[in-house]
């Protein structure tokens, strides 16, 4: 049987509050908590709480057959603890059905495998323990690395690693006339499978789900299995990864996006040879049927699914640069402060608000963003920033008490 | 001496320095005892009652009044357009031009009623006002007699200072605080350069706040060199300020406080800058203030990589001005034309030390300031890396800018000015 592999991501950023000049120095707490707890509390409300409700009824009515994957960041776990310790309860009632795989990735959400292999891997353990201490001593299998971001190299270091899998996109410029329904592997690591995301029909329920301009408005179930039957016999799996906010929050109630779902499952099962497999059982089970060469970094965003979104113009790599300029001096303080803020700096979203590209992603950019500007996101990270360089400097001038 | 003064606004319900300078003079004329009467459009009630005021809002014109067409005929010509404000906040200019470019409205009937309310503002119905203003000027000079000669504060009020003087036949002194030079650049506005033209051409004579501005006004305008007279600006009070406000950071501060446009040169402080930080990273910059250039420095600084010790602070009001002073090691006016600029003096008041250009009017009154060309970075820098590192100056310039201050007081400027009138006065035939 052909496999369905659907990937959900779970991430929240802790977003900064609005740091001053003249707090530099005076004041060393940088989150804006009231955002922080609403914007949670308002995606629990429409999308968190509704979706996993209407997941564990499925898993309830397929048991053993209905299969959903996620990955969950740790600034999002922390977050749920601190916020919404509801929505916590209901993640690790689904986890506890056997029917859902948990992921691997940075505990910040980090940009760090573009940056620093020792920050990657350390922000991979404190990711694993947390999952562990929070999901009864799960132990993820597979990886996905922030925003798919995928190279040859980082494909290698997670291998290294133990992994035996690695998610990405199915990028148009990696795969030329290639099929993203295969399972392929790492061309440094053959050990290492690569599953690629299927962006065209994980988009038209992401992105294109409730847009009238699309032709293919309105999406329904049998159009969707239409889709889906018209994949080639020769291919064995459709990975349909995508962020969870899709449901109920980039796409609202409104739109029927949880009717869809509720009915697609019935759907794929009586009308289509496919059922539902999570990351490691299609890694165990299918194998691999070539080498996949990505020599330059892929990810999932944008039209171009490079790293422009977070990385490339100045004032991006201005922050970057400073940000990991610390990492040696950070790791020295062994500071528990400093080292939860300098996780937290580095998610990848606080860069992604840089982003300059107004014209062909602007729309999206803007959605997601705090700040009116990308200027007004620089500086206030800058400030931030520098208040914590000042902090580290304090403490390694401080004498170590033994 | 007795005054008919035409202002635009006064303090404390002002939006930019033309208030303040026109406050600092009249407090200088009352402790000479000269007898002011000071017209603005609007008045709130919370004026200090340092002259006569009057409310322009109040005053009725009598339409059948002949004298007053031929002023109104050659006031139709102004027509709302852009870009002729002066001493406008980026928020107003935008709004400003917003108004004239999206949602240009023709002469409101209200202008030919009797009464007439000024906004009193730099706002959407400028050109209007000034005109209306103008006919108000003449309904003052034709119903009183209890004046000797007529000043007005630039463009806005001169064609009320003409209009006076045309009804009345008593002198006219035309005081420039900026030409349409400084504000605009290149770009000038016409109607607005027209009107600072005509004003000046009328008036018997003509104040400017600098040499500087006196230069543009003879090589620009074409008015003869002895009938412009400088008249510097001075501050209000010459006290130093004592902080209550700490630096939280261990870097000393070298700040820029001002609008960021291009009349202001803040890309000179950038680049100066990078090149002090190449020298000594432990030195934090910071540019203060909003304007249409920010991006453009935001974008430089990070490809500079400077942005860990470059801070922007946006817009700052009250006493976070007070605060960005009293923390501040130096002070960097690099202004590319300034007619006068009141800042650095500020700055000395707080025992900061000052680097100014020489395209500012301040330059010429402040002696213990270091003065480059604003297009010089070398030199910006190298004062700069100075003032941080060799106390000796810094404290010299400390000491000295306060002795200083003391001499810059409104009482002498207003001396002066009398000696301006009574001169205006005795030259007419």
């Amino acid at each position: 049987m052909r496999s369905i592999c659907f990937y959900f991501q779970v991430h929240q950023p802790y977003r900064l509050k609005p740091y001053r000049f003249f707090d530099i120095g005076d004041d060393h707490y940088y989150w804006d908590d009231f955002l922080n707890r609403s914007v949670i509390r308002k995606i629990a409300q429409k999308c968190y709480l509704p979706m996993n409700s209407l997941l564990l009824d499925l898993i309830h009515q397929y048991p053993g057959q209905f299969k959903v994957t996620f990955s969950f960041s740790g600034t999002f776990m922390d977050q749920l603890e601190a916020y919404a310790p509801d929505v916590l309860e209901s993640f690790q009632r689904l986890v506890k059905t056997g029917q859902v795989e948990l992921l691997s990735e940075t505990y910040g959400h980090a940009l760090a495998a573009l940056k620093s292999k020792d920050e990657f891997s350390s922000m991979v353990d404190q990711h694993r323990e947390k999952i562990q201490a929070l999901f009864d001593g799960y132990t993820p299998k597979v990886f996905r690395n922030t925003e798919l971001i995928y190279s040859d190299q980082i494909g290698a270091m997670v291998a290294d690693m133990g992994y035996k899998g690695i998610l990405t996109e199915g990028a148009k410029h990696v795969l030329g006339w290639k099929s993203p329904n295969y399972v392929y592997h790492n061309s440094i690591k053959p050990d290492l499978k690569v599953l690629l995301k299927n962006f065209r029909l994980s988009d038209d329920i992401a992105f294109r789900f409730s847009n009238k301009t699309w032709e293919d408005y309105p999406l329904t179930t049998d159009k969707f299995i239409n889709w889906i039957n018209a994949i080639p016999k020769s291919e064995q799996v459709l990975n349909l990864f995508m962020d969870y906010e899709t449901f109920g929050e980039h796409q609202w109630a409104e739109t029927g996006i949880f009717e869809f779902m509720k009915a697609l499952p019935r759907a794929v099962f009586n009308k289509t040879d496919f059922g539902f497999a999570t990351p490691s059982e299609i890694i165990d089970q299918v194998s691999a049927i070539s080498p996949i060469h990505v020599p330059t970094p892929i990810s999932w965003a944008d039209e171009e699914r490079d790293l422009t979104a977070w990385l490339g113009n100045d004032l991006q790599d201005e922050a970057f640069d400073r940000l990991y300029d610390l990492e040696n001096m950070v790791k020295k303080t062994n500071d528990q402060d400093l080292l939860r803020d300098w996780n937290y700096l580095q998610t990848s979203d606080h860069f992604y608000y840089m982003c300059t590209k107004f014209f062909s992603d602007g729309d999206i950019h803007s959605y997601f963003s705090p700040y009116d500007t990308p200027y007004d996101a620089f500086i206030n990270y800058m400030n931030v920033l520098s208040d914590f360089v000042l902090r580290v400097k304090e403490k390694l001038k401080e004498p170590v008490i033994a | 001496m007795r005054v008919l003064m035409f202002g635009w606004e006064f303090p404390p319900h002002i939006s930019g320095g033309l208030g303040t300078a026109c406050y600092g003079l009249v407090k200088g004329l009352a402790h000479h005892n000269q007898d002011i009467i000071f017209v603005v459009p609007k008045l709130w009630g919370d004026e200090e009652p340092l002259a006569r005021f009057v409310n322009a809002s109040d005053v009725a014109i009598d339409y059948k009044e002949r004298k007053f067409k031929k002023i109104w005929k050659n006031l139709t010509y102004l027509e709302v357009s852009s870009f002729l404000v002066p001493y406008l906040g980026p928020e107003e200019y935008k709004k400003f031009t917003d108004y004239a470019i999206h949602d240009r409205a023709d002469v409101d009937d209200s202008i030919f009623s009797p009464k007439y309310q000024f906004s009193g503002k730099y706002g959407k119905n400028l050109m209007e006002e000034v005109s209306r203003y103008a006919l108000t000027g003449a309904q003052i000079a034709r119903d009183r007699d209890d004046f000797d000669i007529i000043h007005a504060h630039d463009w806005l009020s001169f064609p009320a200072g003409i209009a006076a003087k045309e009804i009345s036949g008593k002198p006219l002194v035309a005081h420039v605080h900026a030409t349409e030079f400084d504000r605009s650049g290149k770009s000038v506005n016409q109607p607005v350069y027209d009107i600072e033209r005509a004003g000046m051409e009328a008036a018997d004579h003509v104040l400017a706040v600098s040499q500087l501005t006196k230069n543009t006004i003879v090589t620009k305008y074409g008015i003869p060199e002895e009938k412009v007279s400088v008249l510097h600006n001075a501050v209000l009070d010459a006290s130093i300020i004592k902080s209550k406000y700490d630096k939280k950071v261990p870097e000393k501060i070298v700040t820029f406080l001002g609008r960021i446009t291009f009349q202001k040169g803040p890309e000179y402080f950038v680049e100066a800058a990078k090149k002090v930080l190449d020298r000594d990273p432990n030195v934090r910059f910071v540019m203060a203030g909003s304007g249409d250039l920010l991006n453009r420095m935001i974008d430089r600084v990070a490809e500079l990589r400077i942005a860990s010790k470059f801070h922007f602070t946006g817009f700052l009001k009250g006493d976070d001005v007070d605060h960005m002073y009293a923390i501040s090691d130096v002070y960097v006016m690099p202004s590319v034309s300034e007619p006068f600029g009141i800042s650095p003096l500020e700055a000395v008041r707080h025992n900061t030390p000052v680097i100014i250009s020489k395209q500012s009017g301040v330059a010429e009154v402040l002696v213990n300031a270091i003065k480059i060309d604003f297009w010089d970075i070398d030199s910006m820098a190298d004062s700069i890396f100075a003032l941080l590192h060799y106390n000796g100056i810094s404290r010299m310039f400390k000491e000295m800018g306060s002795q200083e201050l003391k001499k810059l007081k409104w009482e002498h400027v207003a001396a002066k000015l009398v000696t301006v009138y009574e001169k205006t006065i005795s030259a007419r035939p």
